[in-house]
């Protein structure tokens, strides 16, 4: 048996889960996605807005990372980000909102809206709408 | 003697009255003040981590020359200081202790200062005294959040390094515990860096990236989580504060009653006896 790595998913605000026995991680790092095996060698990498997928019980369970960092050593996984949140926590109505204003300001042509930060909040909401939406596609089957 | 025991029993509803309000502001003060306290235990994995990874990158070499990091040779630094006091009153000597060490600091501080305030009653001293902050915010509620702390760190930090600061002093109040709180200096930029405390850390790590990438965005987060720990403190100090003050007020309310109800049973009983003489004097000038 390969065995399994541990994940930990801290936030400024909250532990979001502790020493979660996962059969393998995938990052969602700066360019692109990286998978995470048991016994995977100390590393440091930096993570984007995206999705973090933490393969337990025989299927891959998303969670919405706010950008940050992931730690690995010792067979154990520490993801660092700004926020982060499992479905089940996922307020949508908000996720919704926030999407529609980002896309509002990134409409208007206006000279002074900042465009990276509406971007950054767009990309937020997605991610967050994403991974609410795999939990209500689970409820249905 | 009538118009005396009015008098008190007026004086004892008043008090009374008080009494339930600091009581009910003091119960209100211990909700959130074990809040207040989750929050800050809340927030302490975060910073450890974030500093265990940020130490063992200094300690691989990287980072001497991170602009957050290194201190600037400047002929004239200028010094910010970030003062963290509550926005309402009522909190015993929170506020007075806090104001008191920001006035002892920049006394003591012989560069050219400027003041930063948090919260309305240190923006509002300084005020009086005709110092007008040179950045100021209020009214940021009975709770200190993660967002709102990283946009006033984020404009710190652009203080910093567009030159218009050299360093960044923070004066809050460390929370020690639920009575006990002690005003505190500590240096935000250049942030003094997490010394690396494992010996066996000097494994091979992996940077993805690359290390200059993973330092770039740690050191700004770190100096958030920092100042973020601060904001948490003052918070709990403020909470645990406002709730030993009140519980005081609340227990001198319950003497002050205990004394007046004692006045007015004297006063009354002095009455009767002056009654029962008068009538056993009458009495006795008709026989």
């Amino acid at each position: 048996m390969a065995g399994e790595i541990q994940v930990t998913v801290i936030t400024p605000e909250r532990t979001v889960l502790r020493d979660l026995a996962c059969d393998a991680v995938i990052l969602p790092v700066v360019d692109g996605s990286m998978g995470i095996l048991p016994l995977h060698a100390p590393m440091v990498a930096v993570l984007r807005t995206g999705i973090l997928k933490l393969k337990h019980d025989g299927r891959y369970e998303p969670v919405a990372v706010m950008g940050g960092f992931a730690e690995v050593s010792e067979n154990r996984v520490t993801i660092l980000a700004e926020a982060a949140e499992r479905a089940e926590e996922i307020d949508v109505l908000r996720a919704r909102a926030a999407k529609e204003r980002a896309e509002a300001r990134l409409r208007s042509r206006q000279e002074n809206i900042d465009r990276a930060r509406a971007e950054a909040a767009l990309q937020r909401a997605l991610v967050r709408l994403k991974v609410a939406g795999y939990l209500a596609e689970n409820r249905r089957n | 003697m009538a118009e005396n025991k009015k008098a008190i029993l007026r004086r004892r509803k008043a008090v009374q009255a008080t009494q339930k309000i600091t009581r009910a502001m003091k119960m209100v003060a211990a909700a959130k003040l074990r809040r207040a306290q989750d929050r800050v235990l809340a927030a302490r994995p975060y910073a450890r981590e974030l500093s265990r990874m940020l130490g063992r990158l200094v300690a691989a070499g990287a980072g001497k020359e991170h602009p957050l990091l290194r201190a600037r040779e400047v002929d004239e630094p200028k010094v910010g200081y970030v003062v963290i006091s509550a926005d309402r009153g009522l909190a015993g000597s929170y506020n007075v202790n806090i104001i008191r060490a920001a006035q002892e600091a920049l006394r003591r501080e012989t560069r050219p200062v400027k003041l930063i305030t948090i919260g309305r009653k240190a923006r509002d001293f300084f005020v009086k005294r005709g110092v007008r902050p040179f950045r100021e915010w209020v009214g940021l509620g009975e709770e200190a959040r993660w967002p709102v702390a990283r946009e006033i760190v984020g404009e710190l930090i652009q203080l910093y390094l567009s030159g218009e600061l050299d360093e960044v002093r923070i004066l809050y109040t460390e929370f020690i515990n639920p009575v006990t709180q002690r005003p505190t200096e500590i240096q935000l930029l250049p942030l003094p860096a997490p010394a690396e405390a494992e010996a066996g850390s000097l494994v091979d790590y992996i940077y993805e990236p690359s290390p200059e990438a993973v330092l770039e965005r740690l050191v700004p987060r770190y100096v958030e989580t920092v100042f973020f720990q601060t904001m948490l403190e003052a918070k709990a100090s403020e909470h645990g504060a406002r709730m030993t003050a009140m519980g005081n007020a609340t227990d001198n309310a319950t003497e002050l009653i205990a004394k007046l109800t004692l006045q007015y049973n004297r006063a009354r009983q002095a009455a009767i006896t002056k009654e029962i003489s008068e009538i056993v004097g009458g009495a006795e000038a008709l026989k």
